[in-house]
């Protein structure tokens, strides 16, 4: 192309645009030039994703602002706890899932980048649904979610990541509403084999306000069954009011980072050990239900 | 003795061992005459499918075999059934023959990652351990399991026997032709709609380097061998300047008939569920025990191949970057060039 004549008048066309963008209507240009250059970035695919299929610049540049106004705005998301995250290094974030949908693991992950002094990404784990639904599934890699499966979680564990679980699955995430702030059973506590084996410290993570998003009055089984979902559900919007039912309610919400509990000091072979495994499972759920109990004294009306 | 030297990969597998000073003589075995160079190998024709294949071995008594005559599209076996026959009952003639030599010391298998299979439950890297049970498998992905397990077999009834299985990422570079090539070359690429697979890859020259390590030197076992790094597929399309087409699912009927029929390209289940879900595999035993360290990334592989045989497509990358730079010039006023 450099012996084209094409480019060259293409330069002087643009910088003279450029002038009057500039000058006479006050665009800034530095910005729009790192979009642009993000933007040819994207087109030409210079961009590295891990094995994970795990996209930081696609993360931080389209999706994580994309989540911001719902986190600023419409949740108005205080977080507690965030020194309890470490710095440098591999640790376990366990939460309680609750909401129909999981916007509490969205919210989750922009605290933790936005709160986190080094901007840290928290890896979600998600369920095998998440990947077999299309865009989901993709866009869930993307922003650092894989599967919840003991390879994954060790391999991430493994090369320093902070990862984040929610242990209650779908019981948490589609139980209904009179059971808010209830925690479910946490799985079998794979959770905590991973991090024994990894020698993670397991950060137990309460979040308040995930609860009233969406309250769900009722599920259509049969419906649930049909589409071959884990639960169809009925909010006082859902499905009554089309599209518009998918707005969450305006809760208010608090996300708190316990202290560590370490996993280090344990001997070899307590991974495998299902009475250590049950016993630090109780103790992370434990806390998690006691601060739920104390956060919600704070917080005070759901939608205050 | 290297059993598929018709195809391009046996072919530089042949032609690179003859010229190794530690081997005396190199023997390629295939149905058809190789139409390229196979150095200074001899050529014998045999039918991997029949006994044919063991009065081959009986007559040359090689001491390594490398069987690559493992075919991951049934476009190049002329339809399935025939892929099928050349994979499993080939597999099953070639290690009965190499059972009863007494000559074999060793034995190569060129395998793929595609025994892992893909799919929404997969974990983000396989490793070598990590096959999953037969079941939902099909096509070329079945042939790759049961391939793997009659070389088990035979390495459990000849322990002295050394065997190493290379289980390759999907092999890409200037020269080779596979289905994956082909999907790539299409002037628009159907994708699956809201799928953003990731995969790796491996160089031709890396792919041969490895089976000729392996040839050569002694490593029995079960190896991953792949590039570093990953790719996704949206991103292998812009690299290779082609347009993606979303569709809902490549597996209908009508897209795979329209393009088979079109002799453009053979989409079988096993290249649908990879394009859908991608994979990736832990590499740490090829650095540690196979001791091979690819020369080419995966992205390295993939421009490589892109530059060699997708250039001027309709996003062709330097038209992108030329309106890039316009549009960088008018907002910052600077020439962005050389930046």
């Amino acid at each position: 192309m450099a012996d084209s004549p094409l480019p060259g008048l293409l330069d002087r066309v643009a910088s003279a645009a450029g002038r009057v963008l500039r000058d006479h209507l006050g665009v800034d240009g530095e910005r729009l030039d790192q979009l642009v250059a993000f933007a040819g970035r994207r087109l030409t695919g210079e961009f590295e994703v891990d094995p994970f299929g795990f996209d930081p610049e696609l993360t931080e540049t389209v999706l994580l602002p994309l989540l911001r106004p719902l986190y600023q705005h419409w949740f108005r998301v205080e977080v507690r706890g965030i020194e309890n995250v470490p710095e440098t290094g591999a640790a376990l974030v366990a939460a309680n899932h609750s909401g129909t949908l999981p916007l509490d693991s969205l919210m989750t992950q922009l605290a933790v980048h936005d709160t986190h002094p080094k901007t840290r990404h928290l890896r979600a784990l998600g369920a095998t649904l998440v990947f077999q639904l299309p865009v989901v599934a993709d866009l869930a890699r993307k922003s650092g979610t894989t599967l919840a499966c003991n390879e994954d979680v060790e391999a991430l564990l493994g090369s320093g990541e902070l990862v984040g679980v929610w242990p209650e699955g779908f019981k948490g995430v589609g139980k209904p509403f009179s059971q808010r702030y209830k925690l479910q059973r946490f799985g079998r506590g794979g959770f905590v084999s991973a991090a024994l084996r990894t020698k993670a410290p397991i950060i137990p993570c309460s979040i308040v306000g995930a609860e009233e998003i969406y309250p769900m009055i009722g599920n259509a089984e049969s419906l649930a069954r049909l589409l071959g979902l884990p639960y169809f559900p009925l909010t006082p919007t859902f499905p009554w009011l089309g599209p518009l039912g998918l707005v969450p309610l305006p809760s208010k919400w608090i996300i708190e980072f316990g202290e560590p509990i370490r996993t280090d000091d344990y001997p070899p072979g307590a991974a495998d050990d299902p009475m250590v495994v049950f016993e630090l499972t109780d103790q992370v759920r434990d806390t998690i239900q006691a601060t739920l109990i104390e956060l919600l004294e704070l917080r005070g009306p759901a939608f205050g | 003795m290297v059993v598929g030297v018709a195809r391009y990969l046996g072919a530089r597998l042949a032609e690179r061992l003859s010229a190794e000073a530690s081997v005396d003589r190199v023997v390629g075995v295939d149905l058809v005459e190789p139409t390229q160079s196979i150095g200074g190998a001899e050529f014998v024709r045999a039918d991997i499918r029949t006994s044919d294949i063991g009065r081959a071995i009986d007559r040359v008594a090689p001491d390594t075999v490398v069987h690559m005559n493992i075919l991951a599209t049934r476009a190049d076996a002329g339809g399935r059934t025939p892929q099928k026959e050349i994979n499993v009952i080939g597999t099953m003639q070639l290690l009965a023959a190499c059972q009863r030599s007494r000559s074999v010391r060793k034995v190569v298998v060129k395998s793929s990652t595609t025994v892992y299979g893909s799919g929404p439950q997969s974990p983000a890297l396989f490793a070598e351990d990590m096959v999953a049970g037969a079941h939902s498998r099909r096509g070329y992905e079945k042939d790759a399991g049961e391939v793997e397990a009659y070389v088990r077999g035979f390495s459990r009834r000849r322990p002295d026997v050394g065997v190493t299985i290379l289980r390759f990422a999907n092999v890409l570079g200037p020269q080779i032709r596979t289905g994956l090539t082909d999907y790539f070359m299409l002037p628009v690429v159907p994708v699956v709609l809201g799928r953003d697979p990731r995969f790796q890859l491996v160089h031709e020259l890396d792919c041969i380097e490895a089976l000729r390590l392996a040839t050569v030197e002694h490593r029995p076992g079960i190896f991953n061998v792949a590039g570093d790094g990953f790719l996704v597929l949206s991103q292998a399309l812009r690299r290779a300047g082609r347009p993606g087409l979303p569709l809902p699912t490549l597996n209908t009927p009508f897209v795979g008939g329209v393009l088979k029929r079109a002799g453009i390209v053979d989409m079988d289940s096993a290249l649908v569920r990879f394009l859908t879900y991608g994979r990736g595999v832990e590499t740490t035993r090829m650095r540690t025990q196979l001791k091979f360290d690819p020369v080419f990334s995966t992205v390295a592989t993939f421009d490589a191949f892109a530059d060699e045989r997708t250039r001027g497509g309709l996003l062709d990358r330097d038209r992108i970057r030329t309106v890039e730079h316009a549009v960088r010039n008018i907002l910052t006023g600077e020439d962005t060039r050389g930046r």
